[in-house]
């Protein structure tokens, strides 16, 4: 017998708070799988966000600090500049990094830090329940936005891929999505590929994840990945944004 | 090639993302709830598995491990 | 040498390996002696931030990865710092935070104040913390302090500020860099440097279960009942035959210095206590200050801040007089001088009436 899949090594045995069909724990599973196979489990550095990843600390059996709403990239840059043998990852959700952190994320990627980003958009604030976030699509109904988000009065979704495509301290940017196996094998790739950008010290790397709440959406988790494919993904087109340097 | 797969009841939420991406349709939900009150997946032994692992892939709740039974275990 | 660049010198010499700044006056030498110096030293990271709130973040950033870390500011910035204090407070993370003060509320003005006492002392950010809060009165003392700072820091794991004010920055003096005994082994447990060969560890502040983030505040209050048991500082002086006590710190002590010795010349027998640590206080010695004398002259340059510690301190005994001057003005000795000398012989008439 032949084992096909199990659970990562560097994955403690609790159980997820994730609702169920979210995205995170693909998303939490995929950056296990890609420390495991690249063996980096030893020298990684998690800094863990504000809002539905800040359990990550539970899930990972490496190194995790939590950081304060918005702040990861500027906590992960402390880290990395005093420790830069290390690999050091911020997972940060579109309020995290596309509102309350714009600054932090915007100057560490011009800067070039050399740390990556795990970048999870949903399009809504999923732990504090679903409000509007800066990714949330036109017309899109959340708590904040009941009668669907009106450009006029709430302005447009924030694309960070593109906005961080033009500083020249970002070496690989990528738009993936966690809403069916295909494109789950492909994330695993990206992150993988953005930790790689890293270690070879290529400048900031971000991968931005699509990723289904059917909580917040509400819709099942089967409507919610094709939501995803039929919606988002308009706005927010997958693929390679930058890269400077193959890895 | 042969497949199968274990569930890990505790750890189903029961959100059916397995069910609907099997190619063998091999997954279905049962009427048993665990410790959270989730209603679970469950592998339905009769139907095809080749152990392609999508299951596992499409699992938000890393609850799904999956083995390929050899020719070497079936003698 | 400015009292800024002597706190980055000092903090160099002390095995501050990371700084993080972002400009305002009056505290800019500081940052820029930073820039220039930190990087001489093997491991030095020197990072203007995009902002103070970034730069305090990125101090607990580096602190977790195991660094003496620093950062400084004045009023509006460490306003902005406040919510990284709190989380370094939380995670029982040690930092170093300069503070030099300028005249508030809001923009206010560039000019040396002590209008961020209270927030200094009592945490400043949300939740239920503290930061010990160490008040030097010249350039030299500034640089004494940068030392203790960081081994208070690393013995509680918790941050420490040094609240001085724009005079105190900017003004010029000689001073002696004493590298200090040789620097002690703090155990460094809890950093983050990946998880090789040991179980991973966190660093989190986030308690959902309320028993255990009761148990957590309770710790921490614990901690601080232990600092303010063992690290209360202060100086005096000519206070054994005085009939009133000064009390003033920083800038304002050195002021009032001035005066006591005009006073004293006078024939007027007035004393100084100078806190050192604002947090912890020292109440003790204005207590027993208060068996012998029954005046207390609080001089400060806001609207009365330390007051109130004072007042909680002497429990209704005794009189409090005040002057304060806020907005970034300073008095001279020689006009402190002559509202203490009013407020004595106001008192001694009083007293025989």
């Amino acid at each position: 017998m032949k084992t096909v899949y199990c659970r990562p090594k560097c994955m403690k045995e609790a159980h997820f708070h994730y609702c169920p069909g979210c995205g995170h724990g693909v998303i939490t599973r995929l950056i296990a799988e890609v420390v495991d196979e690249m063996e980096l489990r030893d020298k990684t550095i998690c800094v863990a966000p504000a809002g539905c990843g800040m359990l990550l600390y539970n899930y990972f059996d490496i190194d995790t600090i939590e950081s304060a709403h918005g702040r990861g990239a500027a906590v992960a840059t402390g880290i990395k500049r005093v420790r830069p043998e290390n690999l050091v990852f911020s997972y940060q959700g579109d309020g995290d990094l596309a509102a309350i952190g714009t600054a932090e994320g915007f100057h560490a990627a011009n800067r070039g830090e050399l740390i990556s980003v795990i970048f999870v958009n949903n399009g809504v604030y999923g732990m504090t329940g679903g409000q509007m976030a800066p990714t949330t699509m036109l017309e899109q109904v959340t708590t904040t936005s009941p009668a669907g988000r009106d450009s006029v009065l709430q302005g447009h979704p924030v694309k960070i891929c593109e906005v961080y495509a033009t500083l020249d301290g970002t070496s690989y940017l990528e738009r993936v999505a966690v809403n069916k196996p295909a494109a789950i094998i492909k994330t695993k790739k990206a992150i993988a590929k953005a930790f790689r950008h890293q270690q070879q010290k290529t400048g900031f790397s971000l991968v931005e994840i699509l990723s289904p709440c059917p909580t917040n959406w509400k819709m099942s988790p089967l409507d919610s990945c094709r939501w995803v494919d039929d919606v988002m993904t308009k706005v927010f087109p997958l693929g390679l944004i930058k890269e400077t340097k193959k890895c | 090639m042969k497949g199968f797969i274990r569930i890990d009841p505790e750890r189903c939420k029961g959100c059916s993302l397995c069910m609907e991406y099997c190619p063998g349709h091999a997954i279905s939900l049962t009427n048993r709830l665990n410790l959270k009150g989730y209603f679970v997946a469950d592998f339905e032994d009769k139907k095809e598995c080749t152990g392609c692992a999508v299951c596992a892939v499409m699992c938000p709740e890393v609850a799904i491990e999956v083995y390929q039974i050899e020719k070497t275990d079936e003698r | 040498m400015s009292g800024n660049s002597a706190v980055g010198e000092a903090a160099v010499l002390a095995g501050c390996t990371a700084y993080f700044g972002y400009p305002i006056t009056p505290q800019n030498e500081l940052t820029e002696h930073m820039a220039k110096r930190i990087v001489e030293v093997p491991g030095g990271v020197f990072i203007q931030s995009e902002s103070e709130i970034a730069a305090i973040n990125m101090v607990l950033g580096a602190s977790a990865a195991g660094a003496r870390a620093m950062t400084s500011s004045s009023g509006p910035g460490i306003s902005l710092k406040q919510e990284g204090i709190s989380y370094l407070a939380a995670d029982e993370l040690p930092a170093v935070i300069v503070n030099m003060m300028r005249g508030g509320p809001g923009m206010g003005n560039i000019s040396p104040a002590q209008s961020d006492y209270l927030q200094a002392t009592r945490g400043g950010g949300h939740g239920d913390y503290r930061t010990i809060v160490l008040a030097p009165a010249s350039v030299q003392e500034a640089a004494d302090l940068v030392y203790v700072a960081f081994d208070l820091a690393d013995t509680y794991r918790n941050p420490v500020v040094i609240l001085g004010d724009g005079m105190l920055g900017q003004m010029m003096e000689p001073v002696t860099f004493t590298t200090a005994a040789p620097r002690k082994e703090y155990p460094k447990e809890y950093v983050l440097s990946g998880a090789s060969g040991r179980p991973s560890r966190m660093i989190r502040s986030l308690l959902f279960d309320t028993k255990e983030e009761e148990e957590h505040n309770w710790k921490l209050f614990r901690k601080y009942q232990l600092m303010e048991h063992n690290e209360v500082r202060y100086e005096t002086f000519l206070l054994d035959d005085a009939d009133m006590a000064v009390l003033a710190y920083g800038i304002a002590a050195r002021i009032a210095k001035g005066a006591i010795k005009r006073l004293r010349q006078e024939g007027l027998k007035v004393g100084l206590i100078r806190p050192i640590t604002l947090w912890p206080f020292p109440m003790k010695i204005i207590q027993e200050t208060a068996k012998q004398l029954g005046d207390f002259f609080v001089f400060e340059m806001s609207t009365g801040q330390m007051i109130e510690d004072v007042k909680l301190a002497l429990e209704g005994k005794g009189h409090i007089h005040f002057y304060g001057r806020p907005g970034g003005v300073i008095p001279t000795p020689v006009e402190l001088s002559r509202i203490i000398a009013r407020h004595c012989y106001q008192s001694q008439r009083s007293k025989k009436r």
